[in-house]
């Protein structure tokens, strides 16, 4: 049983660390540049020269596919972190002052923003400042601040009641510095767990988002805009659309199984704390 | 209970509120005029100020909230710009596609998450849970709008069961409006369905180490029979919230599948009307979908209040 | 209610008769749901691929060739000094809810056109027209402030079509016109019905029902045609896909001309662009042919110039812009333009997002980096259009003969010449066909030398339809679906 725990976790990491090499490996290198169109080797198949064989601008596949990924994870991480900066923080407010009007207004807030259909507020974002990778990165990190936030306060509360934190209460600590102290390591845990789900419905959220055109812009190269541009080609060269859609699927699903085993790994600590 | 009631009334007036001035500043700022794209490439100036001025779209920003708001408060939704019809009347057009849409989507959802889940809680541990857990992990993965477009290439262009989307109406029959949203609803179940199935299995799981159970299973039941006659029902609490969130998030989050099927559904009148900037429309139709979110919330909030003493202090 | 009885037996005459005899419903595909029906008030193009001779009619009307014909009117006759047009109107033409189409609605809906409220997108077709007097029922007699040869032209316009004052107020949700087809109804976000009216007082047609499905994803688009749930699409939005259409026994792809020159607009006031020898620069970096083959699979017909090669004035003016990217360096260079950044905005259609990209790894390779942005129409018309915010955009100009644009100072690609001015001045007083041939010509190749805008190629209009069909416009002298001679081969 616990054996095989970490199994989940490392098929998961080991898929995943493969897409961040990749996407790590295109700053140095690629096989083509991804931004030069060469309208005259448009569709050619797989051949030593192009692995994955070319789109239809007869660029290189397999060096689109790299930088995709490096869009995808950049997105995001970057829409993970929006998530935790806002997110942490007034998740320990609220439940450093819990049961106050500040913790009242915290979480009806938090209510407010997921009652947002997100997908109609992600395109009335990029109606409103354009289409743009960072755009996108907002519209996916402004979802991603309530469900942190309720998080961190979820696992805080449940701290607050413990006998160390009291000894720090007493010690005449402020709750400020009892949450960044105290608090703040003992969730991080779980906050690692929540970052890795959202890290995956961010690359989900981005490659819906290019799909529908409100992603990154071209000539950067993304997922979901490739498998949009490909599919009316699917019947001519479907490994163009099927390709980044797997992309898309192994890396969700790395993330998926890295944050499941990582929880799973968690766990028991966590359940042993609480009781 | 009236004083929690009272407070959790004001809380939600407050949100509603809240909600209305937010849609409404960020639908202001969004660039672009109604009656430009309606007038289009050669139209002359004073022609689009005379269309401005018939759409009155040239007042003051606070003016207009307020027109609309009271409006909305008397269940007037306004006039579409571009259409030229009551909003009401588009939404009621809309949400025949997409109200049966989201309840297909969640029926088949069910249908796959009950079953699915309880095997993997049964077997837990045994290859059969393992062949679930790695299925809807991949279920989750798989984004819908490209499952929807594997559907469509299968069950339409190759086989021609289905039609590749489009909906006839009700009044074709029952039959010919399920069968036009059975592709669409699929690909929306799906990625449901291995969330919801993971929800079921692990609740039934956590229901399974209560006191209670252990107590049936020392009187002599078996592990089914405990988990179907004692861990079912109280494990579908959780199972029914997500449900809940899954219906709120089908209704509007179908954007892109009604893209794909081209199907006339509230995600999509949306879409189109904030190319369009026909603004009222996408204004209206956000806040009833938030005003449908928050009191689903409040009435989940209340029944819980009812139900459990202890939560109307703690929120 | 004793005509819809009327209506209902004939349409059950006619279903009963369906089941024998050919097919004669059809559904087509369009890109666009139009916003509403009424052409006279709006500019989109999918009114008039829904309305366009089908339900509304004009005076006169575009033939599938481009031609004037006459269509509510049954001729004309101009006065010596080409000032005063008197127009005969058919006899006997009813309106969709039975009223008389006479005089008194053809000056009805030419003072509405022009009048100070009017919301008209093509004013200008009626600015010319000085009084509307209606003689007696069937006679219109039309005065005009100078003289006008291409009257008849502007009168065939989907703006132009003659709408009754008792209907015209519903024409947004239900269009009343004189044509063949009467509206049935309209199911928003997805479709559009019409069917035959058995009043027609022309020759009536031979479909009886009509469906216009509105299908703007270009995968749909295609896989709707693979499912056979549309049977023709006129403008089919994915050229890629055409080749797999053409090999398909029963599919047939229809390849004709539009209006549409497919231009790289240029802001002709941004910075480093007023300069004649930038702009000469970026001519000289693009290649046509690579980006009619890269973006449009191979359709579209290189032009040199702002005008439709299928136009007997064109001139053939692509050697002022041929692809020489040595020449472009050089330029810049002199231009003291090494490493120009500029913003190209890309509006939805497939031409431009394609061709975007193309023209943007084009210009790289003469040493101009360009930076993208996609836009939606709504935003492009507001910052592009009316904002003049941009330095670069793709964009077809699908009205017929409108290098007048470029006689507009304040028009967003800012071209300010009065010269150019002048020569159009000439050409709306010019007669001749020979002399109006040859202004047209001067003015063509100014605005090739002054290098205003990229001129790419000419649109082509690309449709599918099912094998089947016949009689579906091959090229688009105008925006429309001419349904009136359509019907199933046996």
């Amino acid at each position: 049983m616990r054996a095989r725990l970490p199994l989940q976790f490392l098929i998961g990491a080991a898929i995943f660390a493969a897409f961040a090499l990749a996407a790590l490996v295109s700053f140095l290198w690629v096989p083509h540049d991804v931004t030069a169109l060469n309208i005259a080797a448009k569709l050619a198949p797989p051949s030593r020269e192009y692995p994955l064989g070319t789109d239809h601008f007869g660029r290189d596949m397999l060096s689109m596919l790299m930088v995709g990924a490096r869009t995808s994870i950049a997105v995001a991480i970057l829409a993970v972190g929006i998530g935790m900066l806002a997110g942490v923080p007034l998740g320990l407010w609220a439940a450093a002052r819990r049961g106050s009007l500040i913790d009242e207004i915290i979480m009806r807030g938090n209510d407010l923003v997921f009652a947002f259909p997100s997908l109609v507020i992600a395109i009335l974002i990029t109606a409103v400042f354009g289409p743009s990778a960072t755009n996108a990165i907002i519209a996916i990190g402004i979802f991603n601040i309530p469900v942190f936030a309720r998080v961190s306060r979820g696992a805080a509360l449940s701290l607050w009641t413990r006998d160390f934190i009291m000894a720090a209460r007493v010690a005449g600590k402020r709750a400020f510095r009892i949450s960044l102290e105290h608090i703040l390591p003992n969730i991080a845990n779980v906050l690692i767990v929540q970052g890795t789900i959202q890290f995956s419905l961010g690359i989900l959220a981005e490659a819906g988002l290019s799909y529908v055109g409100l992603g990154a812009q071209p000539p950067t190269p993304s997922w979901g805009r490739m498998l949009a541009e490909a599919q009316t080609m699917i019947y001519t060269a479907p490994r163009l659309a099927i390709l980044p859609g797997l992309a898309i699927v192994l890396a969700v699903l790395g993330l998926n199984l890295m944050g499941d085993g990582l929880r799973d790994l968690l766990d028991p600590r966590l359940r042993r704390a609480r009781q | 209970m009236i004083r929690y009631l009272a407070r959790r009334l004001l809380s939600l007036a407050l949100s509603l509120i809240a909600a209305s001035i937010v849609i409404f500043a960020v639908i202001e700022v969004i660039p672009g005029d109604p009656a430009a794209y309606m007038l289009g490439l050669n139209a002359s100036p004073e022609a689009v100020e005379a269309l401005r001025d018939q759409l009155g779209l040239n007042g003051t920003a606070f003016s207009r909230y307020l027109d609309w708001a009271g409006g909305l408060l008397q269940g007037d939704f306004g006039q579409s710009y571009t259409y030229r019809v009551p909003v009401a009347e588009l939404i009621g057009e809309r949400i025949q596609v997409s109200l049966p849409l989201a309840a297909y989507a969640l029926a088949l959802t069910v249908l796959i998450a009950f079953p699915v889940g309880l095997i993997a809680a049964a077997r837990r541990g045994r290859p059969a849970d393992w062949g679930i857990m790695a299925a809807t992990q991949l279920g989750i993965a798989i984004p819908n709008f490209w499952f929807a477009m594997l559907l469509v290439l299968l069950f339409a262009v190759k086989l021609h069961w289905f039609s590749a989307g489009g909906f006839p109406g009700w009044e074709g029959g029952l039959a010919a409006g399920l069968k036009a949203l059975t592709l669409p609803a699929i690909a929306l179940a799906l990625p449901q369905a291995s969330i919801l199935a993971r929800v079921m299995r692990s609740s039934l799981i956590d229901t399974l180490h209560q006191d209670y159970i252990r107590t049936a299973r020392a009187k002599g039941l078996t592990r089914r029979q405990a988990l179907l006659r004692h861990a079912l029902r109280n494990g579908l609490i959780p199972v029914l919230t997500i449900m809940g969130l899954q219906f709120s998030f089908l209704l509007a989050g179908a954007i892109i599948i009604e893209n794909v099927f081209f199907l006339p559904g509230l995600g999509r009148l949306i879409f189109q009307a904030i190319t369009q900037r026909d603004l009222i429309v996408v204004e209206s139709v956000v806040m009833l979908l938030v005003f449908a979110v928050i009191v689903v919330n409040f009435v989940v909030d209340i029944a819980y209040g009812a139900a459990d003493p202890r939560l109307r202090r703690r929120r | 209610m004793f005509n819809r009885l009327k209506l209902a037996i004939a349409a059950l005459a006619l279903s009963a008769s369906a089941a024998l005899a050919a097919k004669d419903t059809i559904t087509l595909g369009m890109v666009l749901e139009p916003p509403n029906l009424d052409p006279t008030a709006g500019a989109a193009a999918a009114i008039d691929e829904v309305v366009y001779a089908n339900i509304f009619e004009g005076l006169t009307r575009f033939g599938p060739d481009g031609s004037i014909l006459p269509a509510l009117a049954e001729s004309w006759e101009i006065s010596d000094d080409g000032k005063v047009y008197t127009f005969t109107l058919h006899g006997g033409v009813k309106f969709h809810d039975d009223t008389e189409m006479e005089a008194t609605d053809v000056k009805f809906s030419l003072d509405r056109a022009r009048a100070e409220d009017s919301t008209n997108a093509q004013k200008a077709l009626f600015a010319g027209i000085e009084s509307v007097e209606a003689l007696d029922p069937r006679t219109v007699r039309v005065t005009l402030k100078n003289p006008d040869g291409l009257f008849p032209f502007k009168m065939a316009w989907g703006d132009a079509v003659i709408v009754a004052p008792e209907s015209i107020g519903k024409a947004a949700t239900h269009p009343i016109g004189t044509g063949p087809f009467r509206f049935v109804k309209w199911v928003k976000g997805d479709r559009v019905e019409i069917e035959r009216n058995p009043d027609y007082w022309g020759a009536p047609v031979k479909l009886s029902h009509a469906t216009f499905k509105f299908i703007s994803d270009p995968n749909a688009a295609f896989a709707a045609m693979m499912a056979g749930d549309v049977d023709a699409f006129p403008n089919f939005p994915a050229p890629e896909t055409l080749e797999q259409f053409r090999a398909d026994p029963r599919f047939r792809v229809i390849v004709g001309s539009t209006e549409g020159e497919t231009i790289l607009s240029t802001n002709n006031k941004a910075g480093p662009l007023a300069d004649i020898r930038v702009r000469k620069a970026i001519a000289h970096a693009i290649n046509r042919q690579e980006i009619i083959d890269g973006a449009m699979f191979g359709y579209g017909t290189p032009i040199g110039t702002h005008f439709a090669p299928h136009n007997p004035a064109y001139v053939d003016l692509r050697a002022l812009s041929k692809h020489d990217p040595e020449l472009s360096k050089k330029l810049l260079k002199e231009a003291g333009q090494e490493g120009l950044r500029l913003r190209l905005m890309l509006p939805p259609p497939t031409y431009a997002r394609r061709g975007g990209e193309i023209v943007a790894s084009q210009l790289r390779a003469v040493g101009i980096e360009t930076e993208i942005t996609n836009l939606e129409w709504a935003q492009w018309l507001e910052q592009v259009f009316k904002g003049k915010d941009y330095d670069l955009t793709i964009v077809s100009h699908t009205e017929p003969m409108d290098i007048g644009i470029y006689a507009r100072p304040d028009y967003y690609f800012q071209y300010d010449n009065p010269a150019f001015r002048d020569l159009m001045d000439q050409l709306n007083l010019a007669t001749a066909p020979t002399r109006r041939a040859a202004i047209l010509g001067a003015a063509q190749a100014m605005i090739a030398r002054d290098y205003v805008n990229g001129y790419l190629f000419q649109l082509a209009k690309t449709g599918v339809a099912n094998a089947k069909i016949r009689g579906l416009w091959e090229n688009a002298p105008t925006q429309a679906n001419d349904l009136t001679g359509v019907y199933w081969e046996e």
